[in-house]
């Protein structure tokens, strides 16, 4: 039990800080931001559960008013806004990744990982964010969905870094990585 | 940790939080069915004028922390300028601003402890077990312990990393970063243990 709450705080908390980290470039040119990251961990490293309820916590602080987003945002007024969708597609993205990773994280290797932070955070993230700027903008799906694609190749190496970090953790902690 | 809530002291700040959430979910909601330019603005120019009741000071925070939808609202405008359906676009942008700023607004003057009694309440109407309360109370109390802990850890990080290259920041710290946190809540997990455990 204790095991449980404590990963569960401390991943809202690195959630935290990841968002505080400045945005970093990888050698092609692609700028990463860490937060998004660090919901894709969650759900990887603490499975579906408690890796929802990461996210939920965080977002929990960040509605009582602590500046936790990246850009040091905060409060209710990001929940009115239009990314809002996103936000709360993040509790859904982890825990469908962690239900994934959980699933095939016999077949070891940072590939299911990857594959299963792929679905999560993009698969089921991106519907329910461009539903929720739908509802809160005058556009067309359509064209809300296009203008998701410049972010693609960028979540897409951020899987591929949730599938590598995963894989480092599952060796230097073995039983400490859910699945 | 430093919360959003303003120092400047505003009426608002004397009102409890309760209210004040139930205020703006009416509101927010309400906000959606605003379909008209004019309708729009007047509420838009209603929450501006009750920033300014806070004073000047207080208003200038605000408008601060609105800059990121400012952003977003000329992103829109230039998008219905270009479908050339520029009204629509002022009416998405003013319920927008109108939205967030209240939404801001009653972040500003609510302190963090006043809206976590008013979650605990809300939690226990819900008729979730005083347990389990507790175990979310403590997790809240963790976490905002251990952010500055993750940042500083992280820091570090960063600065050994800085003094053996020329880079500012590698993805290969990650790694490290994250197994610092699974640690830290293993002994924290194991510290709660040696106190007697969680209910």
């Amino acid at each position: 039990m204790e095991r449980n709450l404590t990963q569960i705080a401390l991943f809202a908390a690195l959630i935290a800080a990841l968002g505080l980290i400045p945005k970093f470039t990888l050698p092609l040119g692609v700028p990463i931001t860490g937060q998004s990251l660090g919901i894709m961990l969650a759900g990887t490293v603490l499975g579906a559960k408690r890796g929802a309820l990461a996210v939920i916590l965080f977002l929990a602080l960040v509605a009582l008013g602590l500046p936790l987003l990246a850009g040091g945002r905060g409060g209710l007024g990001v929940f009115s806004g239009v990314t809002a969708g996103f936000l709360f597609g993040w509790v859904v993205a982890a825990y469908v990744t962690g239900l994934l990773a959980e699933m095939w994280a016999s077949k070891g290797g940072w590939i299911t990982p990857a594959i299963a932070a792929a679905i999560g955070g993009i698969l089921v993230l991106y519907p329910i964010g461009i539903v929720g700027m739908y509802l809160k903008l005058d556009a067309t799906l359509l064209g809300l969905t296009k203008s998701m694609y410049a972010f693609i190749p960028g979540d897409l190496i951020k899987c591929v870094l949730a599938g590598l970090i995963t894989q480092g953790l599952r060796k230097a902690r073995p039983g400490l990585v859910a699945g | 940790m430093i919360s959003l809530t303003s120092e400047v002291r505003t009426v608002y700040h004397r009102w409890p939080a309760g209210p004040k959430l139930f205020g703006l979910c009416f509101f927010t909601i309400a906000t959606f069915n605003l379909g008209q330019s004019l309708s729009a603005l007047l509420v838009t120019l209603a929450v501006a004028a009750a920033y300014l009741v806070g004073g000047l000071r207080f208003a200038r925070q605000g408008l601060r922390l609105m800059r990121p939808v400012f952003w977003v609202a000329a992103i829109i405008l230039a998008y219905h300028l270009a479908t050339r359906d520029l009204e629509a676009g002022v009416v998405v942008c003013l319920r927008l601003i109108a939205a967030v700023g209240l939404a801001n607004l009653v972040t500003m003057t609510s302190a963090l402890e006043d809206l976590l009694a008013v979650v605990e309440k809300c939690l226990g109407a819900l008729g979730l077990p005083r347990h389990i309360r507790r175990r979310i109370a403590l997790s809240v109390a963790l976490v905002i312990r251990f952010i500055p802990v993750l940042t500083q850890k992280g820091a570090a990080l960063t600065e050994a990393w800085r003094a053996r290259s020329h880079k500012r920041f590698s993805w290969k710290l990650l790694l490290p970063f994250a197994l610092l946190a699974l640690d830290d809540a293993e002994q924290v997990a194991e510290a709660l243990k040696a106190r007697g455990g969680v209910e």
